[in-house]
């Protein structure tokens, strides 16, 4: 009876073994398809995107490529799990300028040093290769450059009479209370400060705007010194007065884009997407009343020779290590990201070319969209400043354990000087560990 | 097989052997689905929980014994997850089964309408976990969500609340989207178990004098028990686990108030690249959730109710 | 007398079942008021409980996709169908294969039976976001990426053994005397389980393929990691992806939440009899 069982039970694994490899066993010979895995709306729409992979599938017919399309929340995981198969799922990905040190040291990215023309070294933003640079090898293609900028409603600073947007953090005090007084809007500014990425971003803008960092040179961590704790204790201090919204601590950058085109916020700091946004009139209340100021700094910065403060917001694509495809992912790669791709769609997205920004290129550039105009001059003046936040493998823990610090501190939880010190502590285990 | 006059005890035997083999026949594709797809992914994890193992490829392995489990009992993080996960656990399971109980009996009095109750509460719980996410979030906001709305127009609050970062209340509204989605189910079983109920009995005690309350307290308690016990077995188990919806409506925060212990295993496998940690993580979520299992079986199975 | 209070018992209960109904409708006709809004209207402080300028455009964008004008709600048909089609089979596959180890493990008396019964409930003990890696290399290996046979198999690890745990309870409830008549009058166990047993299970039968259905429906997590091309993406993929980087599209996520609630809804409702009289035998029976 027991051998019964067992040959009834053999047989049946071996049936669906075998459908199983048939299913999987029928590639045959043919062009090579590779599979390249992008973020939902990161300055291209898939549509675009998918269009320009039919244009250099045209022009290579023995390459395939299939795109997909993630929102930005669940790629890190993808990338992750996808990595774990070999071959690996995905032969390029899409990265966020925080998740390169850790996936080097997982191995996950192939060095391309050696693949990058002299061309794109000299002619793109040097700064764009920052971000996939590390020891003096590079790691992937500059795809999207953004920083957050410093929005304000003009027509709501008109009506308060106010003639001109802060320079310093403290007049945006100043300008907030006195909208905030005369009734112009109940919560002048509105932050991202959820238990998400953005709220890292936002501390990383003030941070530096008060001549703080991260890391030392040794890379220890200071930003809970007294820097820090200002920051912290100054973002508490404007939700207590009133004058930051209270649902800051739980809006991501979508939550905060809604509230600003939505004419409930005169000040948001944000990325690119939300001035367009603004002019949207099938979503947007505002319509034309957004404008772009340099983002303000702290009188305690401005004094210590800071200029200006952002965050590093871009995207790149990286080859994965262990690609069977190598040569073909990055001519794609290259071509995503060659000049003549990029000005062709400079509606959508700024180039990350340099030399797309000077002369007859920046005629051709302003003229392609009647908000470049605008957000041009908006992008040259502010990503000079643009900071990295910090270039360690443990990043996305150090990162959670940062967004706890921010939340204990603005929830008063716990004073800003004792969430900031637990977090460094948790980031000196994580560096030693 | 069997012989032309055999013994009782004879036929009875091979009587056996045929069932047994048949049994194993019947059994034998569950058995390979099942053990096909998860004792190698078990055996994985399970081994997985003794190293430290980086994610990332070609990395190395070390072999900690258990180091894993030794991290995570010394860790604070650790034990107010265990902590969170209990309180969500105990609430969410507490007033699924108080109220399910109460909607029950509600519907089994027989209330006019009651039978578009009954199909009104199937609702809830079909909807998906996501959809039911996804809404709540959308309620629950800050700026622009319903229950601000209501609650402004009832005059119960005067500004708006911005619900999901008040770190004391989190826990309690994704509590809340829980039992808005499961109660139904508890309420839905308990129902059905009333009908079944016979009659008589709790007519026999009306008629010996006994009033609703003891009614309830002495005979419907009792006899629904195996009810009650599927009920609160299986939403205990997969309250323990709950992560989906913590993930869709607060993202684990604020303040990682809302993270609960799959959470936190999902956390380390995933975004901070500590798979052994994960690993150590899901066995012993396994292992409560067997341990948690057994006893409710132990303690409200009557062993004659096993087959 | 007697009739008067009757009366105001039953008028005193149906008062009791107006907070039931207001908390079980209050969430969903937001949702479904949510979903016939415009963005702008949206946004309204106070709320607009019904919407002044209604619009079925998010309806539309989904169902016809040509007139979507972002890509998810032009994808979010054929994830709908792929839901249902993966539902669907793993519904039909637990039922047909977790049915005979159901009613083995209950009638046929053997010796592993109540050890394998335990084993079986014991792998859904563990929390699925922990097999996942090892599941998605084996997987890969096995080329089943974005097929949706590899969701089927997934959701067939946690969704088999819940079936046969209530389908067993179900069986239980059919009295052993009437299979023991028929044994004694020659009837295989075959027999037994086609001409006796399956009949008088069939509420049992459809409760069990309702929370399969709903089960393998519902989950989110696996569907995300092991698919994001349209060959296999599910409904509850999908409606997290109207959340995009920098656009919440949620008026497009109410109405994909509405018509992703829908099939399993009106499955439900279509067989609450089944499900009732079903928990009804499971219930008593345990």
């Amino acid at each position: 009876m027991r051998t019964y069982a067992r040959i009834a039970s053999l047989l049946i694994s071996l049936g669906l073994l075998a459908s199983l490899v048939a299913c999987g066993a029928g590639k045959a010979a043919g062009p090579v398809t590779i599979h390249v895995l992008t973020m939902d709306q990161a300055g291209l729409k898939p549509a675009e995107i998918d269009q320009i992979a039919r244009d250099f599938e045209a022009a290579n017919p023995d390459i395939k490529v299939v795109m997909e399309y993630l929102g930005y929340d669940y790629i890190h995981d993808k990338i992750v799990t996808g990595m774990a198969a070999k071959p690996p799922a995905y032969d390029a990905a899409m990265l966020d300028v925080i998740w390169p040190d850790e996936f080097i040291k997982a191995q996950y990215l192939l060095d391309v040093t050696d693949r990058v023309t002299d061309q794109m070294k000299n002619e793109m933003f040097p700064a764009s290769w920052n971000g996939v640079t590390r020891n003096g090898r590079i790691y992937g293609m500059p795809w999207l450059m953004d920083v957050k900028y410093f929005m304000y409603n003009k027509d709501m600073l008109e009506k308060a009479g106010i003639t001109a947007p802060p320079t310093t953090w403290e007049e945006l005090v100043d300008q907030a209370k006195t909208i905030k007084e005369k009734g112009i809007v109940e919560f002048p500014i509105i932050w991202s400060w959820p238990q998400k990425e953005g709220a890292v971003c936002d501390f990383t803008v003030l941070l530096f705007g008060n001549g703080g960092a991260f890391l030392d040179a040794e890379g220890k961590p200071v930003f809970n010194n007294e820097k820090g704790v200002e920051v912290l204790t100054w973002m508490k201090q404007t939700l207590d007065d009133g004058l930051s919204n209270p649902s800051s601590v739980s809006s991501d950058e979508n939550a905060v884009r809604d509230a600003f085109i939505a004419g409930k916020a005169a000040f948001a700091v944000n990325w690119l997407f939300q001035f367009s946004d603004s002019n949207d009139p099938s979503k947007s209340q505002i319509p034309g009343q957004a404008a772009f100021a340099p983002m303000p700094v702290f009188a305690a910065g401005k004094a210590a020779g800071v200029e200006g403060s952002s965050v590093d917001g871009s995207s790149a694509f990286a080859i994965m290590a262990t690609t069977p495809y190598p040569d073909q992912t990055w001519k794609f790669l290259s071509y995503l990201a060659s000049k003549e791709v990029q000005t062709k769609y400079s509606a959508e997205m700024l180039p990350v070319w340099q030399t797309s920004f000077e002369g007859d290129s920046l005629n051709q550039l302003l003229a392609a969209n009647p908000t470049n105009p605008i957000t041009v001059p908006a992008f040259l003046a502010q990503f000079p400043y643009a900071n990295e936040r910090p270039t360690v493998p443990y990043y996305n823990e150090a990162s959670a354990a940062l967004q706890l610090a921010i939340q204990e501190a603005l929830t008063g939880v716990k004073t800003p000087q004792q969430a900031l010190d637990d977090a460094a502590a948790k980031w000196v285990s994580l560096a030693g560990g | 097989m069997t012989v032309a006059t055999p013994s009782y005890s004879a036929k009875r035997r091979s009587l056996r052997q045929q069932d047994a083999r048949i049994a194993w026949l019947f059994i034998a594709p569950s058995l390979v689905v099942i053990l096909g797809i998860t004792l190698w992914p078990i055996i994985y994890t399970f081994l997985l929980s003794f190293f430290v193992a980086p994610t990332g490829i070609n990395q190395v392995r070390t072999f900690v014994g258990l180091g894993n489990y030794l991290t995570l009992i010394r860790d604070p993080t650790f034990w107010e997850t265990i902590g969170r996960t209990l309180h969500f656990t105990i609430v969410s399971v507490g007033l699924e089964m108080v109220l399910g109980l109460a909607v029950a009996q509600l519907i089994h009095a027989h209330p006019p309408g009651w039978r578009v109750l009954r199909f009104s509460l199937i609702i809830p719980w079909a909807v998906p976990t996501i959809v039911n996410g996804a809404m709540w979030r959308w309620i629950y906001n800050g700026d622009f969500g319903a229950l601000n709305g209501l609650l402004l127009q009832l005059g119960l609050i005067r500004h708006y609340i911005p619900w999901l970062t008040l770190p004391s209340l989190a826990m309690d509204l994704v509590i809340l989207a829980d039992v808005w989605h499961m109660m139904p189910f508890v309420a839905l079983i308990l129902q059905a178990a009333l009908a079944a109920l016979p009659v008589e009995l709790e007519e026999a005690a009306a008629v010996d004098g006994a009033n609703a309350l003891q009614r309830f307290w002495s005979i419907r308690l009792p006899l629904l028990r195996p009810a009650i016990l599927v009920a609160l077995i299986v939403r205990t188990v997969d309250a323990f686990r709950v992560f989906d919806i913590a993930y869709i409506i607060t993202n684990g925060g604020p303040a990682f108030r809302t993270v609960t212990i799959t959470y936190l295993t999902y956390f380390n496998t995933f975004a901070w690249g500590k798979q052994g940690l994960g690993a150590a993580l899901s066995f012993l979520i396994s292992l409560f959730s067997i341990g948690m299992a057994i006893i409710f079986i132990r303690w409200l199975y009557r062993p004659e109710e096993i087959a | 007398m007697r009739p008067r209070r009757k009366t105001l018992r039953k008028m005193g209960l149906f008062l009791l079942t107006l907070p039931v109904f207001a908390f079980i409708y209050f969430p969903i006709l937001w949702l479904v008021s949510a979903s016939l809004s415009t963005q702008v209207e949206l946004f309204a402080v106070p709320p607009h409980w019904i919407p002044q300028h209604p619009t079925l455009a998010n309806y539309l964008e989904i169902l016809f996709p040509s007139l979507a004008v972002s890509s998810v709600p032009r994808a979010f048909g054929i994830a709908l169908m792929n839901s249902v089609k993966i539902a669907s089979a793993v519904t039909l596959i637990c039922i047909v294969v977790g049915g005979l180890a159901a009613y083995a493990l209950v009638r046929i008396p053997f010796r592993a039976g109540p050890v394998i019964l335990i084993g079986v409930l014991g792998t859904r003990m563990i929390p699925e976001v922990s097999l996942i890696l090892p599941l998605f290399i084996v997987a890969s290996s096995l080329r089943l990426i974005n097929r949706p046979e590899v969701l089927v198999l997934t959701y067939m690890s946690f969704a088999l053994p819940f079936a046969i745990w209530m389908m067993a309870a179900f069986f239980q409830t059919i009295p052993i005397e009437l299979e023991d008549a028929a044994r004694i009058d020659g009837c295989s166990r075959l027999g037994i389980l086609r001409r006796i047993v399956m009949p008088l299970a069939v509420p049992g039968l459809v409760a069990t393929a309702m929370f399969t259905f709903l089960l393998a429906w519902d989950e989110f997590f696996y569907a995300l990691i092991f698919t994001s091309t349209l060959a296999a993406k599910t409904a509850p993929v999908a409606i997290s992806e109207f959340v995009g980087r920098y656009t919440v599209n949620i008026t497009g996520m109410m109405a994909g939440g509405v018509l992703a609630a829908l099939p399993p809804v009106l499955l439900a409702l279509i067989f609450q009899r089944y499900i009732v009289r079903g928990m009804t035998a499971g219930a008593v029976k345990g």
